[in-house]
């Protein structure tokens, strides 16, 4: 039925639209190959023996299949304890940065609000100017803050961006409605809480989930303020593994020569990203509704 | 309320400001005090704290004396940054890096929307976006690790080729990976916002254009750019703006140490100093060269985009 349909709009184009159309219709159908081809090397790769792998590349000769290399990563202790930091440190994350930013905004998109210039430019400079890296570790080293949890969910939990966003978002919702409140004597509290934020809600989860996704794949903060292996998130574990080519010793300490351990930690790598990636690329499709309102909201104001 | 006393004390204005601030904040405080305090308080101390820190980049620091008993040497560190041979080589790195990602970058998602506005089926539609916008659910660790993987000199690009070129220690490769990468996992993304602009683009506004025997390139000129070119315009001068902060987390996760010519940037650089050998006052230094040539380029190309787009910048 889609397909008749489209047909038959494809066919009133004029003879040169139609060349047009096929030559970009071949283009993002390229684009979509390049997006997809390398995904589906990993996975296949994944499965397969490191040494036919790396004599024969990809196989279709199921003998030649195994899990070992899932049963190696999986069964290591520091991908678990990354997957578990990564998930704390992006629940709570969210959870402050959400607050502090959805408060913020509120005063900033009153018109009355007093004040509402100097706020905004003192927010609004911190986004093109700062101190830079080492006068911020320096900072945070002297609160006490570095090899702990705060370190990684303080200092950037105000994000001045999502802060427009939501005030671009708030100012779209009718005054009559806070109007009405006032008359009804209820205060400012009530009006956000109760009245503001149950119709915001699309805003807020894709603010959320970008906050969500931020922190769970970020990985410059935890690698500057943590030292302890415990604390380490899922993708300074990662790094380890993917970038340094140093799998957790667990992982490969059975190969006796060095040229083994060598082969095998590169074939680690396969399973690891797919292992790593899952969750997100899992969660990902039921986000996917809140994308264009979010985006759309960003871009009124731009 | 408000109103009845600046009536009342017209006479005295200072006071009656003063008065009418008060009278604003008591029935008000709780904007101040529970909606914007923490926010105010985590910009105050996590921003603007350490700007104050930048006078470290004046100082030959030591942690122990702090900022002020540490010996002030003026601009020695921006002269010994900007006389090293170094210095002319990370600059261009980093400007080579983000021009060249900007020229190439920047169109492709355009390009993009203007193809899935093509798209007549909304189902087939949907089903490319999902694929489109997948990578940027990716991480930058497990982004580098799969370019990494791919390129080794037994991964799927050298088979498909039948070589055994080893691109990540190769420097001419670094740019074209970072940049290649950077497109694969991002003008999907990209081109959401220009895909909800171009759908706003009048209907009737194309019809009337398809009616009046208007082909696809003339629609494109007539419809479709107009809708765009704002959206396209803003983040023209937000990418110019963020030129020089071209993404430690990427350049550092692709770096070997036989790349490192072409693919050590300042903000790279400033880490090592900084943190890996501790040289605080040089480093801060080089941080600050970088933040404001920053702010300098997108002051400009405000400047610039107001003058050719009747005065509407950021």
């Amino acid at each position: 039925m889609a397909e008749r349909k489209k047909k038959s709009e494809f066919s009133k184009y004029p003879t040169e639209d139609k060349a047009i159309l096929i030559v970009g219709y071949i283009l993002l159908g390229l684009f979509l190959v390049a997006i997809i081809l390398p995904m589906i090397y990993i996975i296949l790769a994944s499965f397969i023996d490191p040494i036919t792998l790396q004599n024969k590349g990809l196989t279709f000769d199921f003998t030649k299949w195994t899990l070992t290399a899932y049963e190696r990563v999986l069964g290591n202790g520091q991908i678990w304890v990354g997957f578990k930091n990564a998930l704390i440190y992006s629940i709570l994350f969210t959870i402050i940065s959400v607050v502090v930013t959805l408060l913020a905004a509120y005063p900033m998109s009153r018109p009355d609000f007093k004040g509402k210039g100097f706020f905004n430019t003192l927010f609004v400079i911190t986004m093109f100017f700062g101190g830079g890296l080492i006068p911020t570790y320096l900072l945070i080293s002297n609160l006490g803050m570095l090899d702990t949890i705060w370190a990684i969910l303080i200092p950037g939990a105000f994000s001045v961006w999502n802060m427009i966003i939501a005030r671009t978002y708030y100012m779209g919702i009718p005054r009559d409605l806070q109007e009405a409140a006032e008359i009804d004597g209820a205060d400012e509290m009530v009006y956000f809480f109760k009245i503001l934020l149950p119709v915001c809600t699309p805003i807020i989860a894709t603010i959320s989930m970008w906050q969500f996704v931020g922190m769970w794949n970020s990985y410059f903060d935890a690698l500057i303020y943590l030292n302890s292996a415990s604390k380490q998130p899922l993708q300074l574990v990662l790094r380890s593994i993917l970038i340094q080519s140093q799998p957790e010793p667990g992982m490969v300490a059975d190969m006796q020569s060095t040229a083994e351990r060598a082969r095998l930690a590169e074939l680690l790598k396969y399973a690891t990203i797919i292992i790593s990636s899952l969750p997100l690329m899992l969660m990902y499709p039921f986000f996917q509704k809140y994308f264009d309102n979010g985006i759309m909201a960003g871009a009124v104001k731009g | 309320m408000g109103k009845a006393s600046e009536n009342n004390a017209a006479g005295v204005a200072s006071g009656s400001k003063l008065h009418n601030a008060l009278v604003y904040f008591r029935q008000h405080w709780q904007l101040y005090l529970i909606f914007i305090l923490p926010a105010f308080l985590l910009t105050i101390i996590f921003r603007y704290i350490p700007m104050g820190g930048i006078l470290i980049a004046f100082t030959e620091y030591n942690p122990i004396r702090g900022i002020l008993g540490s010996e002030w040497v003026g601009l020695d560190h921006f002269a010994r940054f900007l006389s090293s041979p170094d210095f002319m080589r990370y600059l261009m790195n980093t400007l080579k890096l983000s021009v060249f990602g900007l020229l190439w970058g920047f169109p492709i998602p355009i390009l993009l929307a203007f193809l899935l506005n093509r798209i007549l089926s909304s189902s087939i539609k949907q089903k490319i976006q999902l694929v489109l916008y997948m990578p940027n659910f990716i991480s930058v660790i497990v982004l580098c690790g799969i370019v990494r993987i791919l390129l080794s000199p037994t991964g799927m690009i050298n088979s498909l080729l039948g070589t055994q070129t080893n691109f990540m220690t190769m420097p001419s490769a670094f740019r074209t990976i970072y940049i290649a990468s950077g497109i694969w996992q991002g003008a999907g993304w990209a081109s959401i916002i220009y895909t909800a602009a171009l759908s706003n683009a009048s209907k009737e506004l194309k019809e009337a254009a398809v009616i009046d025997g208007a082909n696809i390139i003339q629609q494109i000129k007539a419809v479709e750019w107009p809708a765009i070119k704002d959206t396209v315009l803003i983040q023209f001068i937000m990418a110019v703006g963020n030129i020089m902060s071209v993404g430690f987390e990427k350049a550092y996760a692709l770096q070997t140490d036989m790349n490192m010519s072409s693919s050590e940037i300042i903000s790279t650089y400033v880490y090592k100093k900084g943190l890996l050998d501790g040289d605080y006052g040089f480093s801060t230094a080089v941080g600050l060269f970088n933040t404001v040539i920053n702010v300098i380029l997108l002051v400009t190309m405000n400047k610039i985009v107001q003058s050719m787009n009747e005065g509407k910048g950021i």
